[in-house]
């Protein structure tokens, strides 16, 4: 009974965690007045035409079309991401060479510099080269491991493999390549599913890089399908559709978080990654 | 001349390892050593997008000081910054002791506290808050069920800021992990050891665990640091800025120079003000840092 008092915080801070989102699912549901007066999640009756409306959008395109936009950018992310990230860490973990320690350096400082500051030089340079309004701005950085992050976590799941695998592997005959593949791609698979995670996770909270680089409505990714909503929402426009395509846009990122969720706790604790 | 020796397997050039990292040679090249050099050149030009750049000096660095728009923004994120991260740390650490004690359920509890994190800068968490803080949404609608007067959150220049500081403290769960995962790593034995020598959980906080924390509390202070300075979607989403530019952060004001007023020169200066800003931030907490250690030596 001693515990009951942490127990009882907990679960406080609990509620202030979540009840915001559950709150936000009962408003779509909810007329303005309703949403305006009851602090109540539930509403009063479940309309689902508002989803059918909202999934319908201010836009020409359906919110189908911007999912299907938003998962080609993160279908080759995920991918150029994990490939570059997984061959520059087993790189740094497993190999020596000149200048090793100036280039994990970098890699670390890297890791400080603000977006801001690269983005705007990077609009320009894409602007020269005529990929603006393209994905790939937002995918083809992500071929050359430019997620530090991920590399250094990678590094400290590498060195958590004894060196006997690689050599058990390369006295069978196996190259450096293949020793990764077959070998030590397997014992960090928790750390992968956590870069393919947050790549996904990232990539669907990401503003900034689209808003910048795409200007055609037809390419648009969800986030900003939604701020098209929102500028198109006026005070006493119907919110419940705004706040539908809210939810409508969580989706993704709670499903992927929930599915992988024992998987990839391991890798977040393993290098104190952040949301 | 000593040739240096470099330690690899039989057989294994020093050169793999140079082929191995070499997308991030090229990517540091291209998408970080590049736009970084850049926006320094531009920094010290006019350039508007149009026309060809001119070179203008330290021009665009002393107009920022008489910017009255750069000097606000500024002010509005250092104390954005400042009000932030000892919060976030503070709400994360105390969440990690808490949830590190030998509870059942604790999986439910972090996954609670997790949830808010992943969502990070999503635009529908973003919409969702601007909807929370109306003049008739869920806070105040709370707040006067339990007899508070309902405060005006987008008409308040500071409590404008506030909201914005309670939107990123709501996602306080990456940090509070990263704390979640050093206390458990921490030996038990010292534990036991203060426990026989009558030692208070309170006094065992302070002389084991927290000495033990250090490196993790810098880490979680300088990465909570760097975004801080960087905030730029929830109050251009949530706030716009106002009120009386009271949630005008300098990522506002550089995306509003270079997209808005074309002013590509001046907005590149701005933005390596930022950098100086954060590497100086960063610089100040690591001798910080460096000054403690060798106290205690």
């Amino acid at each position: 009974m001693k515990k009951l008092p942490v127990y009882l915080l907990l679960t406080a801070v609990g509620i202030v965690m979540l009840y915001p989102l559950l709150w936000l699912i009962g408003a779509s549901f909810k007329s303005n007045d309703e949403i305006f007066s009851s602090v109540w999640f539930m509403p009063s009756s479940f309309d689902t035409d508002i989803y059918k409306n909202a999934w319908k959008t201010v836009t020409p395109y359906t919110m189908g079309h911007y999912f299907l936009n938003t998962f080609m950018i993160i279908i080759p992310k995920i991918f150029f991401s994990v490939i570059s990230s997984v061959l520059v860490a087993y790189g740094f973990a497993r190999f020596d060479f000149p200048f090793r320690r100036f280039f994990f350096a970098l890699l670390l400082g890297g890791m400080l510099m603000p977006s801001l500051v690269t983005v705007m030089p990077m609009f320009m340079l894409w602007r020269e080269l005529g990929f603006l309004d393209t994905y790939i701005p937002l995918t083809v950085p992500y071929l050359f491991a430019s997620e530090g992050m991920f590399v250094f976590i990678l590094v400290q799941f590498f060195k958590g493999v004894p060196k006997e695998f690689d050599e058990a592997a390369r006295i069978d005959g196996c190259g450096s390549l293949k020793t990764l593949f077959f070998v030590l791609v397997p014992c960090i698979k928790p750390a992968i599913v956590s870069i393919a995670v947050f790549t996904f996770l990232w990539t669907m909270n990401d503003f900034l890089t689209p808003l910048i680089m795409i200007q055609s409505v037809e390419k648009y990714p969800l986030s900003l399908a939604l701020r098209l909503s929102v500028d198109s929402t006026g005070q006493n426009y119907e919110q419940n559709k705004l706040i539908a395509l809210s939810v409508i846009g969580l989706i993704p990122s709670v499903a992927v978080f929930a599915a992988a969720q024992k998987k990839f706790v391991s890798g977040i604790t393993a290098g104190g990654l952040t949301g | 001349m000593n040739k240096k020796t470099y330690r690899n397997p039989v057989g294994v050039s020093r050169f793999t390892g140079l082929l191995l990292i070499s997308p991030f040679i090229i990517g540091t090249a291209v998408f970080l050593v590049y736009p970084f050099v850049c926006s320094f050149l531009l920094g010290m030009t006019n350039y508007d997008g149009i026309r060809p750049p001119q070179f203008t000096g330290m021009d665009n660095y002393r107009n920022m000081l008489r910017d009255e728009n750069f000097c606000k923004a500024l002010g509005v994120t250092v104390k954005y910054a400042a009000i932030l991260v000892p919060l976030k740390l503070l709400v994360s650490l105390i969440t990690a002791l808490l949830l590190n004690m030998e509870i059942r359920g604790i999986g439910i509890y972090r996954t609670a506290f997790y949830i808010p994190s992943i969502l990070g800068s999503n635009l529908a968490v973003v919409i969702m808050w601007q909807y929370l803080f109306t003049s008739k949404g869920l806070v105040n609608q709370l707040l006067s069920l339990v007899g508070a007067t309902p405060v005006s959150w987008y008409g308040d220049p500071d409590k404008a800021l506030f909201m914005i500081v309670l939107l990123r403290l709501w996602e306080f769960g990456s940090t509070m992990i990263i704390f979640l995962t050093a206390i458990r790593s921490l030996p038990r034995e010292y534990y036991e050891a203060a426990k026989v020598d009558g030692c208070g959980h309170i006094r065992a906080f302070f002389s084991i665990t927290l000495p033990q924390l250090k490196s993790v509390i810098f880490v979680n202070l300088v990465l909570q640091t760097i975004a801080a300075f960087q905030e730029f979607n929830a109050p251009y989403m949530i706030t716009g800025g106002g009120p009386l530019k009271s949630t005008y952060t300098i990522g506002m004001l550089i995306y509003d120079e270079m997209f808005r007023y074309n002013e590509q020169g001046y907005a590149n200066a701005v933005s390596w003000v930022l950098f100086m800003l954060i590497s100086g931030a960063v610089a100040v907490m690591y001798a910080i840092a460096a000054l403690m250690r060798r106290d205690e030596e």
